[in-house]
């Protein structure tokens, strides 16, 4: 095309490209992770390693047996169905029967992905589709955690990870260990903030750590793969919400640090409701977003039988992100600004 | 509308009948009467007593619309179809509560709300009160048929999964870990969806199938 100079050459836009591809996003996403498993497999022993290792291949296997079946170009080289198994271990406790994984893990790259036309297309995020079906299918198991740091994590598995496909685990281990929300919640005992940031408590497999959540992360936005505003109006508004039950009844309601440190809350705001597939693209729509999930999971975490609010607030984000874009759309530049419409 | 107005010029014979059941099958393929679809094919027998119930008053309904067609006025149709429907499902319902009590709370309220399902007064409006009995009645019985065999298609893989049961009987032995949402209501969904999946991949499969073959011929 360009041997003619002369020739004027027709585009239409994106007229500027940004560097990344689908796939540098996703590895460093993916490197960014790892630090997170390692630390789970350091603190809940081979369990937490045979889940990661079981989600992770389900999800790229089920991916390539979908783009099989569908006569599609192979979609595994762009990393999303591996990072979406990495994530769905690191959402579900250490213990968790394998078979059960499995099974999550298909729903999530069957139902949240691939029905809707693949990575792209789908309008909720495949990993919390996948924990979804799991909390509606197994809700006793994927409610019973294992205490970190147990005697012997790294030569025996857990009671309940081995079960056989389709059987209920054999019995749940002695060492069953409340998490820091339920202790909160049921008996009123606060586990230490110290102790929280650091990671060293019963919980999901890669949520306990929120320092290495927030180092990971912070990494992610100074690489500008996640936009810096959802993470920070989800934890502000969680915050902020938190801190006006706070300040009405202290005794009742946990701090707002508590409720930013507990549970998978800072995993939830980094890794999975910043997904840019199911997230708003407009700044404003980001900041209203992140508003909606921080504010939403507070409130299911008060106020519901539910103990993590995290996953239902950003399914909920997820669902009304494309109304959110729609009605936050920028001013185009010397344009009147005309009434928004759905 | 009182006479035989020109219906579709179908072949009235097994083919009605398998038409109804497989091709328009109302569950799967044209998705009507989701509502008890949904709602009670949590058990097989509860999903099999659905479809019976549903068959019957559709059958009987047709027939009755079909012979009183020549007697009911147009402005009084729908009430007259509706007082028919209502009558029969009265019926099924205190006979289903005189057979087996339990499946009779089992499907609860969903057994007077057979009155109200689409499928029937779209028969009852849209094809009995146009046609004879005996094809109208040959009709609904595809109809009836294929939504009794939805209703098992669902019912079916949502107790296995549910409950590690079939009709009560245990499948997989004691330790059987039951999926709690196949017998809740997303399970009814996901079910479905997958139902509909699986057929209409089917159908594109088949459909490929022989519009290659016609192409050969035609070569």
């Amino acid at each position: 095309m360009s041997a003619n100079p002369h020739i004027l050459e027709l585009r239409t836009s994106p007229h500027v490209h940004g560097p990344n591809s689908v796939q540098t996003i996703m590895s460093n996403v993916m490197f960014a992770l790892l630090p997170i498993a390692a630390f789970a497999v350091f603190l809940f022993g081979i369990s937490a390693l045979a889940l990661i290792c079981t989600t992770t291949t389900v999800c790229v296997v089920t991916e390539s047996l979908v783009c099989k079946l569908s006569k599609k170009e192979s979609t595994l080289g762009d990393y999303s169905a591996a990072i979406t198994g990495l994530l769905l271990a690191l959402t579900l406790p250490p213990g968790m029967p394998l078979w059960m994984a499995a099974v999550g893990s298909v729903v999530s790259v069957c139902v949240g992905k691939a029905l809707f036309g693949g990575l792209g297309q789908n309008a909720f995020n495949p990993v919390l589709v996948g924990l979804a079906f799991i909390h509606a299918a197994f809700p006793i198991e994927v409610s019973s955690w294992t205490l970190p740091l147990a005697e012997g994590r790294f030569t025996s598995f857990m009671g309940t990870t081995l079960t056989v496909p389709f059987l209920s685990p054999a019995a749940f281990d002695g060492i069953t260990g409340a998490t820091p929300l339920a202790l909160q919640k049921f008996e009123h005992v606060t586990t230490g903030l110290g102790e929280l940031f650091l990671g060293t408590t019963a919980g999901c497999t890669g949520e306990t750590s929120d320092a290495l959540i927030l180092l990971c992360g912070a990494y992610l936005i100074a690489r500008k793969f996640i936009n810096w505003r959802i993470p920070a109006s989800t934890l502000g508004s969680a915050f902020l919400t938190s801190l006006v039950f706070y300040a009405a009844d202290p005794e009742k309601y946990p701090s707002p640090f508590f409720t930013l440190f507990a549970g998978g809350l800072i995993l939830g705001a980094i890794f999975l409701a910043s997904d840019m597939v199911t997230s708003p693209v407009t700044p404003l729509g980001m900041w209203v977003y992140g508003g909606l999930i921080g504010f939403l999971t507070v409130i299911i975490r008060l106020f519901s039988g539910q103990l993590e609010g995290v996953m239902y607030a950003i399914l909920l984000g997820n669902a009304v992100s494309p109304i959110i874009d729609s009605l936050t759309q920028p001013r185009i530049f010397g344009a009147r600004r005309a009434k928004a419409k759905l | 509308m009182s006479t035989v107005t020109n219906t579709a010029a179908a072949p009235y014979s097994l083919a009605t009948l398998l038409n109804g059941m497989w091709k328009e099958n109302p569950g799967l393929v044209i998705a009507l009467g989701m509502c008890p679809t949904l709602a009670v094919t949590n058990s097989f027998v509860n999903a099999l007593t659905m479809g019976l119930a549903t068959l019957f008053v559709l059958v009987v309904s047709s027939a009755v619309v079909s012979l009183l067609r020549s007697f009911v006025p147009t402005q009084v149709h729908l009430v007259t179809h509706l007082v028919i429907i209502a009558t029969l499902v009265t019926i099924v319902d205190i006979a289903i509560g005189a057979i087996s009590p339990q499946v009779y709370r089992a499907l609860g309220v969903f057994i007077q709300l057979i009155v109200v399902n689409c499928i029937i007064l779209g028969h009852a409006q849209g094809y009995a009160s146009k046609s004879t009995v005996y094809r109208s009645a040959l009709n609904a019985s595809g109809t009836g048929l294929g939504f009794t065999l939805a209703l098992l298609c669902l019912g079916g893989v949502r107790e296995v999964l549910g409950t590690g049961e079939f009709m009560g009987a245990p499948l997989f032995g004691e330790r059987f870990e039951p999926w709690a949402v196949m017998a809740l209501p997303p399970g009814g969904f996901f079910v479905l969806g997958g139902w509909l999946l699986a057929i209409s991949w089917w159908k594109r499969r088949t459909g490929k199938k022989s519009a290659g073959v016609e192409q050969k011929q035609a070569a």
